[in-house]
Parts: C-alpha cells; sequence; structure tokens
C-alpha cells in the first residue's frame, strides 16, 4: 500500500510571525478539512513522516529544527512553509536570522507566500507526499545494496545550541555516487584502525564555533 | 476443547483486526461528520498501519520491542479466550496483564513524556479494574457462571437482571476506548500537552504493533457488551450486534462533547458511577437471591 494515502504532520515554528502557523492549522478546519487525505497534524517527530516549518531560522531555533528532523524516522520530507522558512522573507537581513529552513535541514518542497494560502499549503504537502513515495523506495533499494541515501553523520554533530556553527550547516543530501564513495572508503578505513571520530572533536570547540561564528556575522555587517 | 472451539478463536484471530480497524474507521468518520468535515476514507486505520509498518522503526532500548509485541499477545490471547467460551475472570486479568505490559514499554523508554502516559495509564487502570471485576462478578449472580460459554446460554438476557453493571461498563469503556473525557495517557484529537503520552517513544512498526492490539482490544470490549444480550436464542446475536453499534456511537458522540478532565475527576467520576449503579445493582441481587 501506498505511503502517500497517510502523511503525519509535525510543525514547528522557527520564529515566524504566526501567521503561516495560523494557516497551517486552518487547513485542519472544516473548510479545508485535510484529514480527508489522512494527515494528520501530530506532535511527535517519531510519528512524523512530514515536518513543516515555518519562519526564518535563527541560530535558538537551528537546533531544535536539527533534532526534530534526526527524530523523524525514515522516509522523511520537509516542506518550507512560507516566503520566510523559504529564504528569510523580509526578516532576511536581521542579525539573528539565519535565513531560510535550508540552511538547517534538507527541504524538499518550498511553498511561497506571506502568508501561504491554505490551498497552496495543501497543494505543497500533496507534492511533498510524492516525494516520499520515491524516498521511500529509494530507502528499500540502498538497504538492500546496503548502504544509505542519506548522510546523517553531517547532521548528528551540531545537537546544542553551543555547539551550533553555521559554517559547516548541512546543505543538500549527497548524491547516490558520492555516498557509493564515502561507503567504499568507510570500507576500506574499516580495515585500518578507527579513524578519529567526529562528534568528540565538534563537542571539545563549541564555544570558539559558536563565538566566531557571531563575529563572522557581525564582520559582515560592518 | 473441542473444534468449534478452535474455529471461533481462528476466526477471532483473523477477522478481529478486519472488524476492529473498520471500527476504528466508522469512529474517525463519525467524529469528522460530527465536527462539520468530511472525514478520512473509512479504510484509513488500515493504510495508516500499512504505512507505519513500511517506516524504519526507532527503537530506544530493545526491551521495548518485546514489551510492545507482548502487548500484542496479550491482548490477543484475552480476547481468543473470551470467544473460545473461556473463564470471564481469566479474560480480565489477562487484559490488565496486557494493559501492564505496555505500561513497562512506556516505562522502559525513560523519555519524560512516555513516563508522564504511563503513570496515568496506571490512574486509569486503577479506575476500571474495579468495574471489569465486577462486571465478572455480576455476570456469576445472574447466571450463575464464570464460564462464557454457559453464560451464553442463558435463558434471559443478563441486562435484565445487572442493567447497573451494563451502565458502570459502559461507562467505564470510555476509559478503555481511550474516549476524551478520560483520554489523559494518550491525547488523541491533537491535544498535546503530553505529546502522544503512552505511544511517545515508539514509532513505525512497533507503533504499528499497539494499533493493531488496540484492534483486537475494541473487538473484545464489543464482544464483552455483547454478552449482556445473548442468550440462548439465535435471535439475540442480532440484538447484541445492534446494542454494540449503539454503545459504539454513544462512545463517539461522548468523546466529541466533552473535553478531557484531570486525573482526579476521572477517579471520582469514574467510582461514583461504578459505585451508584454497579453498587446498587449488586446489592439488589444480594437481597434478592
Amino acid at each position: 500500500m501506498k505511503i502517500s494515502k497517510s502523511p503525519w504532520v509535525l510543525h514547528y515554528d522557527g520564529s515566524s510571525c504566526n501567521g503561516c502557523d495560523i494557516e497551517v492549522l486552518a487547513t485542519m478546519t472544516p473548510l479545508y478539512d485535510v484529514e480527508r487525505f489522512g494527515i494528520i497534524n501530530t506532535g511527535n517527530p517519531k510519528h512524523a513522516d512530514v515536518l513543516l516549518l515555518t519562519g526564518g531560522m535563527n541560530a535558538q531555533t537551528a537546533p531544535v529544527v536539527r533534532q526534530l528532523y534526526n527524530m523523524m524516522p525514515d522516509p522523511k520530507v520537509v516542506v518550507a512553509c512560507g516566503i520566510c522558512a523559504c529564504d528569510g522573507g523580509i526578516f532576511k537581513e536581521c542579525y539573528n536570522i539565519l535565513g531560510g529552513a535550508d540552511k538547517i535541514v534538507p527541504v524538499d518542497v518550498y511553498v511561497p507566500g506571506c502568508a501561504v494560502r491554505p490551498e497552496a499549503l495543501i497543494q505543497g504537502v500533496v507534492k511533498a507526499v510524492g516525494i516520499l513515495e520515491e524516498k521511500k523506495n529509494k530507502l528499500k533499494q540502498s538497504m538492500k545494496a546496503g548502504y544509505c541515501t542519506v548522510d546523517y553523520s553531517k547532521m548528528a554533530v551540531h545537537m546544542t545550541e553551543e555547539d551550533y556553527n553555521p559554517a559547516d550547516q548541512y546543505d543538500a543530501v549527497l548524491t547516490e555516487e558520492a555516498l557509493r564513495e564515502q561507503a567504499e572508503e568507510k570500507i576500506k578505513a574499516s580495515a585500518k584502525p578507527a579513524p578519529k571520530p567526529v562528534a568528540p572533536a565538534a563537542a571539545a570547540t563549541p564555544a570558539p564555533a559558536a563565538n566566531a561564528a557571531n563575529t563572522e556575522k557581525g564582520d559582515k555587517k560592518q | 476443547m473441542n473444534i468449534y472451539m478452535i474455529i471461533r478463536v481462528l476466526l477471532y484471530i483473523l477477522l478481529a483486526p478486519v472488524l476492529g480497524g473498520l471500527l476504528s474507521g466508522i469512529d474517525r468518520v463519525f467524529s469528522a461528520r460530527m465536527q462539520g468535515r468530511q472525514g478520512p476514507p473509512l479504510f484509513q486505520p488500515f493504510y495508516d498501519v500499512s504505512k507505519l509498518m513500511s517506516k524504519q522503526t526507532t527503537v530506544v532500548n530493545s526491551i521495548q520491542v518485546l514489551f510492545v509485541t507482548s502487548y500484542l499477545v496479550f491482548t490477543i490471547f484475552t480476547g481468543a479466550l473470551f470467544f473460545a467460551g473461556g473463564d470471564m475472570l481469566l479474560v480480565f486479568f489477562a487484559l490488565s496483564m496486557s494493559e501492564v505490559v505496555m505500561v513497562l514499554a512506556a516505562f522502559s523508554t525513560n523519555g519524560p513524556y512516555s513516563i508522564m502516559g504511563a503513570q496515568r495509564e496506571l490512574l486509569q487502570m486503577m479506575c476500571y479494574e474495579p468495574m471489569t471485576l465486577l462486571v465478572a462478578i455480576g455476570f456469576y449472580y445472574a447466571n450463575g457462571s464464570f464460564m462464557v460459554d454457559e453464560l451464553a446460554k442463558a435463558d434471559i438476557p443478563a441486562i435484565a437482571q445487572i442493567p447497573g453493571f451494563f451502565i458502570g461498563f459502559v461507562f467505564v469503556l470510555l476509559i478503555k476506548l481511550r474516549k476524551s473525557p478520560f483520554d489523559l495517557s494518550t491525547s488523541h484529537h491533537m491535544h498535546q500537552e503530553m505529546v502522544k503520552g503512552l505511544t511517545t517513544d515508539l514509532s513505525g512498526g512497533n507503533l504499528a504493533l499497539v494499533e493493531i492490539a488496540e484492534w483486537y482490544d475494541v473487538v473484545l470490549m464489543m464482544g464483552i457488551v455483547g454478552m449482556f444480550f445473548v442468550t440462548s436464542a439465535p435471535i439475540s446475536i442480532l440484538g447484541a450486534v445492534i446494542a454494540c453499534a449503539v454503545v459504539f456511537f454513544l462512545e463517539t458522540l461522548i468523546d466529541n462533547l466533552f473535553p478531557r478532565v484531570k486525573y482526579m475527576t476521572m477517579l471520582k467520576v469514574t467510582w461514583s458511577v461504578i459505585l451508584i449503579f454497579a453498587g446498587t445493582n449488586l446489592l439488589i441481587l444480594n437481597v434478592l437471591k
């Protein structure tokens, strides 16, 4: 049976003005009634398939979004709702805004609008569900082949606010060839003595990284 | 142990998930219509479970899988025992065993929301356990047996003698089916102060197992409701089915009418209802017999 018949949605407000959030909730009302398509608004990342993000991301919400994304079981898709979540919108130049949701997690569908119309939102989720189906098939194939199509090693590093560094943010899902190469490299490396793990290194120098990021941003302004 | 018994158990194991899933779908459609929405398709629960099966299962610890699986197994065992015509008391004891296993599954995860859900589930059990035991006792008073097989061969329906127990049981069913005034431990319907309570840390296949166990549970509960109406006459089964439909509709209606209550209110209300209806009924039976 198709996964697209019951996409469960998790909604997170990055730092929006709440306009888009109200529209997200409006899709649940009798007028739009997204439950027709089996869509349920869950509050639980472990049950969710689709992550709806609203508002531009800032340094405080970035680790939360990342953690929510990491907690969601595969296959999963991310929908950026509203222009702020797409690329920062009118808040783009603000000192605390990192940019759209794609600076933090890989976004699959961009739904622009200020605020986003419920109809557009529903269409976005329906598009996302199509991608979800593709990802599910890909996951199946990759499970057979023995490697994963998504590289999580980059994402698991910055879990807390302190060690978040926008400089080495997550940008995109790697291509299949790149992953295969990476997997082969890992297999080669595992034959040799184990390489230094990434996580402790990042955790050891959290404060300087954050400071550096701040000054970097500040410098740009000046 | 005869061949009919085995056939009934097999029928239960095969058909209960289908029936339970359909009931769950009907529940969702009814709820939507009561709120002026179109609602999901009737087969939505099946779509949900098949999706959950195909998703990645993240497991907090390995013991969680054991507990969730044994929750399903115990629930199936309970229903099989009931539909095979076994001992009513044993049915209810096995039922509480399955609930305890689910609570253990939630406790084992160490997540704050799971633990909160598990604690509330224990409180809910405290509310409905006395009633389930009283139902078994009530049937004994009415027909002089604990065996479901013999209870089903009564001359007059049990409800004629134990209407108080029936009211108490229907009330307690609200807790058992996780309906709104008392869905403290799982928070259905988007009230999310505790995320998803008991099932917060379950995902993918594990959550699907819990859903399937709940389908079995619904069928068992409806079976017990039907027991109040079944007599030796075959036509009484029709009456029992109608009664089940009415009770199920009533539960959905109440689910949509009432907001959730705090646990103290739940304790007070359920115990008062049990005491007033089932207790009075028990007293009258005691005096008459």
